[in-house]
């Protein structure tokens, strides 16, 4: 457990029409975990739950080893959402006066070279930045005060590349030391797929795999073949139906791709397989 | 060091990590004693995940191209490159030998055998 700066097991929480049901996966010390699904999956849900935001119904979650309900475990979290919560007729300034005053280990010094580093304005208002600069002023507000793990909340969504990639540095910055983890979740899975050592997709308030990344990307394939090749159902784990062939997503696409000769075995990306998982006649779990 | 990763090859990426510095001290780019870049530091670098990385290092530590000091970080491995130029030989021998045996048994030319080996040489993997 010591190994792990957030911990998650058996988590439940039940709305009028949606249940978020039996959610365990944990996040390491030193990695990025992605947390990958549709709108509506439960991402944010989770995360909300993590924070204590919201009162789970059940299950456990420990943050750096602690119960998340402990109020000492929040000064050590930056936490990004996808909307920038400070108000618009707030300047930088404004907004460095609040939290220097919130955190104890607010560190002025080093928020400045973030402001530097993104060239984000110290005394205009946040009304007059675009989407980009908000967004960048969020996760700069959420490093400042040394936080040992970081959570962002489809923080990358309705970004261009550029920005995106600048944040994807910023994550990797902020792993330069091993005690830290992210916690990222994005519906984009390009920029998981670049970064996250870990993937855990969820998918109907379920979590459906939780899987190193480079297993995933190494290992999983798509094979296509006409009909009349069947796989046996413990050789696949979705299988889908075009107009003209059938695919199946496979856990190990060379293997499969020596059984089956007369298919084609293809990588898989992770929006591959995550579109398999969901939309996928799901048959066979393995 | 220099490292090229190519995302279509549908080689492993910490494949071309391992690969690519195992060239580089064979070739005598890095030499014995140099420091490495981090794990964390290459992972950032190349825009990938640590796990890749950390992957490539346990390989190349496995195999004795690199050592790992904790807390200071990984180094190439002194080490005696004629020595493991004669592993690999002996490796490749090997599989040589295989090709050879079914050739013979099946009635490949070695004629035909050697073309391809030089196919193969030449055009690299």
């Amino acid at each position: 457990m010591d190994d792990n700066n957030i911990l998650v097991q058996g988590l439940c929480k039940r709305f009028d029409g949606f249940m978020l049901k039996d959610v365990s996966f944990c996040v390491p010390k030193g990695r990025i975990v992605g947390f990958i699904g549709e709108n509506g999956a439960g991402k944010s849900t989770t995360i909300n739950l993590i924070l204590n935001e919201l009162k789970k119904d059940a299950g456990e979650v420990t943050v750096f080893g602690r119960d998340h309900t402990d109020p000492t475990i929040k000064n050590e979290i930056g936490v990004v959402f996808d909307a920038c919560n400070f108000h618009e007729v707030f300047t930088v300034k404004d907004v460095e006066r609040v939290l220097s005053g919130v955190y104890p280990t607010w560190d002025n010094a080093l928020f400045q070279e973030y402001l530097e580093r993104f060239q984000l304005p110290y005394r205009r208002t946040i009304k007059s930045f675009s989407k980009g600069m908000k967004m960048k002023l969020s996760i700069v507000c959420a490093l400042a005060h040394h936080p040992r793990l970081l959570i962002l909340d489809e923080a990358t969504a309705g970004l261009d590349p550029v920005v995106r990639d600048e944040i994807l540095d910023l994550l990797l910055d902020f792993l330069q030391d091993e005690e830290h983890s992210v916690f990222f979740s994005s519906h984009i899975t390009s920029d998981i797929q670049k970064v996250a050592d870990y993937v855990v997709l969820i998918h109907q308030g379920q979590i459906v795999f939780e899987e190193e990344k480079d297993t995933l990307l190494d290992r999983y394939g798509i094979l296509r073949c006409g009909r009349s090749t069947v796989l046996e159902p413990k050789d696949y784990i979705v299988r889908r139906e075009t107009g003209v062939s059938v695919e199946y997503l496979v856990c190990d696409r060379a293997a499969a791709g020596k059984k089956y000769p007369k298919a084609v075995a293809d990588a898989a990306s992770l929006e591959d397989i995550m579109l398999f998982y969901i939309k996928g006649d799901a048959s066979c779990e393995e | 060091m220099e490292i090229l990763i190519s995302n279509s090859s549908g080689k492993p990426i910490y494949e071309q990590i391992c690969q690519q510095i195992k060239s580089q001290i064979m070739d005598g780019t890095l030499s014995a004693g140099e420091a490495l870049p981090s794990m964390r530091a290459l992972a950032r670098d190349l825009h990938l995940s640590v796990i890749t990385v950390q992957r490539a290092y346990e390989d190349l530590t496995r195999d004795g191209f690199i050592e790992t000091v904790s807390g200071k970080g990984s180094f190439v491995a002194a080490q005696n490159r004629e020595f493991i130029q004669e592993e690999q030989l002996r490796i490749a021998e090997e599989l040589l030998q295989k090709a050879a045996s079914i050739g013979r048994t099946h009635g490949i030319p070695l004629e035909q055998l050697q073309k391809i080996l030089k196919l193969f040489y030449e055009e690299g993997d």
